[in-house]
């Protein structure tokens, strides 16, 4: 949101949505953090006259938006591809009740799953919502595009969907800043329960409303400027939406393109008009044969997945390589080097919790978050993550398949902010239905994975305004849990017997690890007293390195070396600290027990 | 220019990638070029291997570099210069801060961390010059500055005046360290010429 020229900004796709929702006059902003969605609300909370804030989850901030146009206020929802799975059911019947005042939906797909735990394709909500769907390019035209959307919205009486892929979400380009719109309908209250309560017999008279309205989009996107048939040679035509669109006007800057803003419904008499204009047709798109289905299903002959890979992120080469395999040049071979995973920071009070279960034979039931890095070695231990909420009715359902005398054999583990989003109805059922295991809560005070959003366990809203935090261990209790212990996670042998005095327990049981995340601004802005090694005393037996604390290193020892600085005799190395990096947490202190880690200041 | 430069920066999560590729991003566009640059958030940033795209030229398509097509790589250590080699050609230019950052198997002593790395982009045709951008941020006073160092030796190979540059840092970054950063732009250019 900066200033390059006058009238010029170089900005992200999410930054360039948020302007974007400023200047269409929204109102309300609702979603939950999610990569790559989380600078829309980030950015958007930072305009005047907008109110933002993150929901607990998907499905509530979807909710809240609805509410807000049910009010006649333009309305945003904002999140991931997945968020979208939690956020289906107030979205399909939403394209029943219709809107009040302009309501839109981002989803944020992320094709390659460069942070996602798969590469869905949400076009195919649109299609089964039976909503409109624009799919920007870039950051410009998402701006754009958000603001026509609201016009539609408001027009078709429909919520509508803004598809944006990370290639757009974390691309930065130049965009320019527009007029603010006035919305057209009035904040209030309008009663109109024929078109707002659901009950079957009004959602039949509003189901076949919305094939009407469907019927009037399929009119509208016929001459919508934002489905253009870009003339150019016609030998090769390509019909393509999105990213992918840039990725073909560099690899076939002279063809001709139809090019799909719109990309859902679609635009058949100009899909038939441009395939009738061109030799050979193809279709460019990333993940699913979305626009090929369709278009095949019109009796129009195209290539398209028999070319283009259906899988990850499609870029320039792999396209021109696909359809001209003649143009694919051989490039320099990779040379092979030691891995360079993501891993937990140093301080990070996660992995003195995955430490402790690396050491005991239980399966864990893992969650999405930071924490989901406890699979990584040398801690590998995390056994299963399937979706935002899952760790508990997975730890569950496995312990009512192996029976009785299992209590011990599964433990769940789940951040905070997962916990809020959605572990806490699977945490009732466990307790009401009765399986002992042991859900292990890692309290770190914020939603770290995405960049430290705040959620309703932080005490603080999206601006970093006050705000109540919730008790887990009051809600805990609430729900019928009788055995709760917090644990300091920085303190690792204590931690340890805390966590077996749960796991054996023949009752539901929740450890609460609390320690703040060491990303947290007032926790970065404490002077850390780094740990230091007091090499004479290490015997090299490695339990500090078995942290995988990126602060600790292993210096081996070369033959003889050992004897000759005076080490017992067959010492492989000693460990060493990197003052820089460590982060005070004492983890490995804690560990050790030849006296051979000490706090810098008891010197 | 009429083809589309390709920049690509590659690192350790926190080593201030975003920070070098933004001032080279605005300091090609108010030189007046179009760009595109494309990052990744999220989970890779916890201390793993990132990068980031920029591309400039009169029009900017795609917002990502073709593998073998990266003109210059800035790279903030030494085995993320080597990661990368398929996105660069015989005649790349790529500068390397020679700082070491152990990944999990060498810390944990698994594996040795690899020698004469840049070895293997010398012998492919690609031009290496190695920076001690840390130590030369030491010597302008804050260590912190080794990525605008490694900007300063990126801004010799590119079309654009170092006056223009330097305009960029003083409004990019916190007043207070105005001073310091522009010093470390200058130790990193006379590294480049």
């Amino acid at each position: 949101m900066t200033n390059v020229k006058d009238e010029m900004l170089w900005m992200s796709g999410n930054e360039a949505i948020a302007l974007g929702a400023w200047e269409a006059g929204v109102k309300v902003a609702s979603g939950y953090p999610g990569t790559p969605s989380t600078e829309i609300l980030e950015n958007l909370c930072r305009y005047e006259g907008v109110y933002s804030e993150w929901a607990p989850n998907e499905k509530v901030g979807l909710e809240v938006a609805i509410g807000a146009s049910f009010a006649g206020a333009r309305a945003l929802a904002t999140m991931k591809h997945v968020g979208v799975n939690v956020a289906a059911d107030p979205l399909f019947t939403a394209s029943y009740t219709g809107v009040g005042g302009g309501l839109v939906l981002v989803t944020a797909d992320d094709p390659e799953m460069h942070s996602s735990q798969n590469e869905q394709d949400n076009r195919n909500y649109a299609y089964a919502a039976k909503l409109p769907m624009f799919e920007p390019s870039d950051p410009m035209e998402a701006k754009e595009m958000l603001k026509a959307a609201y016009i539609l919205s408001e027009d078709f009486d429909t919520p509508v969907m803004l598809r944006i892929t990370t290639r757009v979400a974390h691309v930065k380009g130049i965009v320019s800043p527009g007029e603010k719109m006035v919305p057209k309908v009035e904040i209030g209250i309008n009663k109109v329960p024929a078109k707002l309560v659901m009950l079957p017999n009004l959602a039949k008279k509003r189901r076949e409303v919305v094939e009407q309205r469907m019927q009037r989009l399929r009119q509208l996107v016929e001459t919508s400027p934002f489905n253009s048939i870009e003339p150019g040679d016609r030998k090769r035509g390509f019909i393509t939406s999105g990213v992918s669109y840039l990725y073909v006007k560099e690899a076939f800057p002279e063809a001709a393109v139809l090019k799909l803003g719109i990309c859902w419904p679609l635009p058949t008499e100009k899909i038939r008009q441009f395939a009738a204009m061109v030799n050979e047709l193809y279709i460019v798109e990333e993940l699913d044969p979305f626009l090929e289905t369709h278009v095949r299903a019109m009796g129009i002959s195209c290539h398209g997945k028999d070319l283009i890979p259906a899988i990850g992120e499609l870029n320039t080469a792999i396209i021109r390589g696909a359809i001209d395999p003649t143009s694919r040049r051989p490039g320099f071979a990779p040379v092979e080097l030691p891995p360079r995973p993501p891993n937990m920071c140093a301080g990070c009070p996660h992995r003195g919790i995955f430490y402790n279960l690396s050491r005991m034979k239980v399966f864990v039931s893992g969650d999405i978050g930071c924490y989901t890095l406890g699979f990584l070695p040398p801690l590998s231990s995390m056994d299963a993550c399937v979706c935002m909420g899952a760790s508990v009715p997975i730890a569950h359902g496995m312990a009512k398949a192996l029976g009785e005398g299992a209590h011990d054999k599964v433990v769940s583990i789940i951040g905070d902010s997962t916990f809020v989003h959605s572990g806490i109805t699977g945490l009732i059922n466990t307790v009401y239905n009765n399986s002992a295991s042991t859900l292990i809560i890692l309290d770190n005070r914020i939603t770290a994975m995405t960049g430290q959003q705040p959620n309703p366990a932080s005490g603080q809203t999206i601006k970093g305004e006050p705000a109540h935090a919730l008790d887990i261990e009051g809600l805990c209790r609430a729900v019928g849990v009788k055995h709760i212990f917090v644990v300091n996670p920085h303190e690792v042998p204590e931690t340890r017997k805390v966590l077996k005095e749960a796991i054996e327990l023949s009752e539901p049981s929740v450890v609460i690890s609390r320690a703040p995340c060491v990303l947290l601004p007032e926790m970065k802005a404490r002077k850390a007293v780094s740990y230091y090694t007091n090499q004479e005393n290490c015997v090299g037996c490695m339990a500090c390195i078995r942290l995988g604390c990126p602060a600790i290193s292993w210096a081996s020892f070369a033959e003889g070396e050992a004897e000759r600085r005076g080490y017992k005799k067959g010492q492989k190395g000693v460990s060493k600290i990197d003052e820089i990096i460590c982060n005070d947490c004492g983890q490995c202190a804690s560990l050790c027990k030849f006296n051979a880690i000490t706090r810098k200041e008891e010197l | 220019m009429e083809s589309t430069g390709n920049i690509l920066f590659s690192g350790v999560g926190g080593q201030g990638i975003l920070l070098a590729s933004e001032i080279t991003a605005y300091s090609l566009l108010a030189a007046g070029y179009d760009a595109k640059k494309s990052e990744v958030h999220g989970m890779a940033q916890r201390g793993g291997s990132v990068t980031a795209q920029l591309r400039y030229g009169k029009k900017v398509w795609s917002p990502l570099i073709e593998p073998g097509c990266a003109d210059i790589q800035v790279a903030f250590e030494m085995m993320e210069a080597v990661r990368y080699v398929g996105s660069l050609h015989a005649g790349s230019t790529v500068i390397v801060n020679t700082q070491r950052i152990l990944p999990p198997a060498v810390a944990t002593g698994q594996t040795a961390y690899p020698e004469h790395l840049l070895d293997h982009l010398t012998a492919l045709g690609i031009r290496v010059v190695p920076v001690d951008a840390f130590d030369l941020a030491r010597q302008v006073g804050e260590v912190r500055t080794a990525n605008v160092v490694m900007v300063g030796v990126l801004s010799v190979f590119l079309p654009v005046k170092a006056a223009v540059f330097a305009e960029v840092i003083g409004t990019r970054v916190p007043e207070r360290f105005r001073d310091v950063n522009l010093k470390a732009f200058e130790a990193g250019r006379r590294v480049g010429a």
